[in-house]
């Protein structure tokens, strides 16, 4: 559902009903333009506390417009995508950075702080914003800070800010669609599991011993009530 | 203004303080019977198929922190609406000692997102004082409860395996799953080192028990509670039903401060807070029933002080409080090389794992300590939220890559979006919980200095664990690594050790909390009798985990059920014979 479909849909029985009585509604209609009511951006059973809680995060603002473009383009040489996969900055990764960092604020100074030490340390090379320097510029000094157990000692507390944001990256696209996609993650939807697929199971030499299978449930019994006439325990 | 404690007009027969296992269970029972019940909970209503508070099914993208554990304490999807800390309602600890205490604030409580881990208490434990000489024996042993664990298998549905097993009784299970690729490989290299491994026995509908309920659709989500009933949850097998029979007004929102009573000592209702108003109220019942949980229940006791009972109500033994006792933890970490660069299937499962280990060395005397543990076991290429593909540099140089060389640890580019790809489904992990010898030093009592944002005086908790539960958690530490390095895997991080009492995690954190109104024979060293029933108050009952007089290795909801569906037959005869 789009932004103006899920908003009429709240306004039906909401607030605005009395409002939709008097002028007619139509699918060129964009409700957004005739109610202040803010669509909920993010609708996943909150209790009201938490959903104020997340309303006032959202609203606040922890990183300047500077230090979102670096944490983009980091992202986007962390993961640059691949084929037909959209690179890090492309599936909201920021957002999700900018979020993180409020709700859980031991990421604020090594994250502030690193963004910073990254920028000193680009000056010290180049003369320049890391954002502003070439891509092979901004390669060299990835290079000197992305393994952690090699890292020459002056620039540890940088390895340091990079295996953080390496996390952040990585598990903001993971967590997104796109990400779940591409790591092939298949399931969070009703099924049935009858058991590991046969060619799996033989890759892995294993196999169900006679006992396993005798007892497990059969799929076709899954909706039978339990009958317990000839039980005993 | 003045205080004023707004009556409520209806005398009930029955106040159950708290809806969750056992709360629930009596609610049910007792309305059943033709009972009027006034069922009161802290929280808000609950029930798992609103949509307006479903969780289940959702994507992590759905939430802005990608269900981080921020706001709710095991990630934003997980199905309890308090958790470690609740704010405003504070509870305190000695210097020295440690307590982390799980509050769960809804209709059904803690159910709503526990691990559906449904074990029956054996004959030993029952009786683990005539077998080792420490803490104490219960006042009534296997048989007595048999009857009723019989009738919750059937009731609510659990599925699990015949084993004959001395201790781990056999009960009425539907058919368990199959087991998942990693569990196939942590019974290989269990077996191989001496350790069983059987189907779990998890409250989980594999087959259905009636037609209110659906068979479980595989999503492996039980912890964000489901929307078909699939699993049990006390807010929708049990507390639903007694709402259905119309002899249940639900008071949500409620608070208990206290029991009231009257001048001979016998209670006559319970006073809460209204939270949605912080209004003051009274209920009036003829019996009062708590089950707000092991320390909520106590603490409720300890804060009903009158002349009568000084020591705060059905404490003449100065017991209340004392002998609290949760499951030891320790947990390890492991990678199996030969899980890597997995063929990609659905294998979601149930909720929690489809295999355990129950405690298999009952009969050695020359371990240290006395008590047993089962291992619960966890892997699998699971939904990703917060804090997937983290530290992959302390993964990614430990094999070779898809070229064959040896990677630098760390990395970026598409190098590090394999790496993540490849290593998914690789890692899993092992969980021991045992048992505790519990201690009459190990306790909640009142905080004298401290009351919560209704006024109420909080809970103080002094808890350390002995050497028998240290001694335990470093037996769990060997017995992962023999078993990560029979089933050819690599253990990871440090193996905890000494200093940080080998992984022990501290006391509260398994969230098997009970004991504190313990059941017994002799009213000077107990608060129970055997049918849950105050020594010193005919017409108060605690039915939560309260009355544990000690928890074997099991989680303690089955046995809570159990407990708590005797009392209530007993409770429904002394009110027909009009004993209480």
């Amino acid at each position: 559902m789009d932004r103006r479909e899920s908003l009429k849909t709240l306004l039906i029985g909401g607030a605005g009903s009395s409002l939709l009585l008097s002028c007619r509604l139509d699918d060129t209609t964009d409700v957004s333009q005739i109610t202040d009511i803010k669509e909920r951006e993010f609708d996943y059973g909150r209790t009201p506390e938490e959903a104020a809680h997340d309303e006032k995060l959202m609203d606040d603002k922890f990183y300047t417009e500077a230090e979102i473009a670096t944490i983009a383009v980091l992202a986007d040489i962390i993961i640059p995508g691949d084929g037909e996969y959209p690179p890090a900055s492309e599936t909201g990764v920021t957002d999700f950075i900018e979020f993180i960092t409020k709700d859980i604020p031991e990421h604020k100074t090594p994250m502030r702080g690193g963004l910073k030490w990254l920028s000193h340390e680009t000056y010290k090379r180049y003369e320049k914003e890391f954002i502003d320097c070439s891509k092979e510029e901004q390669i060299e000094i990835v290079e000197d800070i992305a393994y952690p157990e090699e890292v020459k000692p002056e620039l540890s507390q940088g390895a340091n800010f990079f295996s953080r944001i390496r996390n952040l990256v990585t598990t903001g696209y993971f967590t997104s669609k796109e990400g779940i996609e591409y790591l092939g993650y298949m399931g969070n939807r009703p099924n049935v599991w009858d058991g590991v697929p046969e060619d799996v199971l033989k890759k892995h030499g294993m196999e169900y011993d006679e006992k396993t299978l005798k007892r497990s449930i059969k799929p076709e019994e899954r909706n039978d009530i339990a009958d317990w006439s000839n039980y005993e325990v | 203004m003045s205080f004023q404690i707004i009556e409520q007009p209806t005398t009930y027969d029955v106040c159950i303080v708290g809806s969750g296992a056992g709360g629930g269970m009596a609610a049910k029972i007792l309305s059943e019977k033709g009972f009027k019940i006034a069922l009161l909970e802290a929280g808000p209503d609950f029930d798992p198929a609103n949509s307006e508070q479903r969780t289940q099914l959702r994507w992590p993208y759905e939430s802005p922190r990608r269900g981080a554990g921020t706001q709710r304490a095991f990630g934003d999807f997980d199905m309890a609406y308090g958790g470690w800390n609740i704010d405003g309602e504070p509870y305190t600890k000695e210097r020295g000692t440690e307590f982390d205490w799980f509050r769960s604030r809804m209709v059904g409580g803690r159910t709503n997102h526990w691990g559906r881990i449904s074990l029956r208490f054996g004959p030993l434990d029952f009786k683990r004082k005539d077998f080792d000489g420490k803490g104490d024996n219960w006042p009534i042993g296997y048989d007595d409860v048999k009857p009723y664990y019989d009738k919750v298998d059937k009731l609510i549905g659990v599925f699990g395996t015949k084993e004959n097993m001395p201790n781990e009784p056999d009960g009425y299970f539907l058919p368990p799953p199959k087991p998942r690729l990693h569990e196939l490989y942590f019974k290989k290299g269990a077996e191989k080192v001496g350790v069983p491994m059987i189907p779990s026995r998890l409250s989980i509908l594999t087959k259905r028990v009636n037609k209110k309920r659906q068979a479980c659709f595989y999503c492996n989500q039980c912890a964000r509670s489901c929307t078909v009933y699939g699993d049990f949850s006390s807010s929708s097998v049990l507390v639903k039903p007694a709402r259905e029979t119309g002899n249940v007004d639900m008071f949500v929102n409620a608070m208990v401060r206290e029991v009231i009573t009257d001048g001979n000592g016998k209670a006559t209702g319970v006073h809460y807070i209204d939270k949605t108003d912080s209004k003051d109220y009274r209920v009036k019942a003829k019996v009062v029933i708590l089950a707000a949980s092991a320390c909520s229940s106590a603490r409720i006791l300890l804060n009903s002080k009158s002349s009568v009972h000084p020591n705060g109500l059905a404490n003449s033994s100065e017991v209340v409080g004392k002998y609290l006792h949760d499951s030891t933890g320790s947990s390890r970490m492991a990678f199996i090389p030969s899980l890597m660069d997995r063929k990609r299937y659905n294998e979601d499962g149930v909720g929690g794992m489809h295999l355990y280990t129950p405690w298999w060395l009952n009969d050695r005397k020359d371990l240290g300590f006395t008590r047993g543990y089962h291992i619960e076991y966890w892997g699998g290429m699971g939904m990703p939220s917060y804090g997937f593909g983290f530290n992959m540099e302390s993964l990614n140089g430990m094999v070779p890559g898809l070229n064959g060389e040896t990677k630098k640890a760390g990395g970026y580019g598409v190098g590090l979006m394999e790496d993540v790809k490849r290593f998914y489904g690789s890692t899993l992990g092992l969980s021991g919980r045992g048992e505790s010898i519990p201690r009459a030093e190990n306790r909640c009592e009142i905080d004298n200095n401290k009351v919560d944002k209704y006024g109420i005086p909080v809970l103080k908790f002094h808890y350390k664990w002995s050497d028998e539960e240290v001694k335990q958690a470093a037996h769990m530490q060997d017995t992962f690594e023999e078993i990560i390095s029979g089933m050819g895997g690599i253990a990871l991080g440090q193996k905890p050790g000494k200093e940080s009492n080998y992984g022990l995690e501290n006391p509260g954190r398994i969230i098997h909390e009970v004991g504190t109104t313990r059941m017994g024979s002799d009213p000077k060293t107990s608060v129970l009798n055997e049918y849950n029933q105050a020594h010193d108050v005919p017409n108060l009952f605690v039915m939560d985990g309260g009355g544990f007089v000690s928890q074997a290795d099991k989680n303690p909801t089955w046995t809570i059920l159990a407990l708590a569906w005797r009392a209530s037959d007993y409770l429904a005869e002394e009110l027909k014979k009009g004993n209480v």
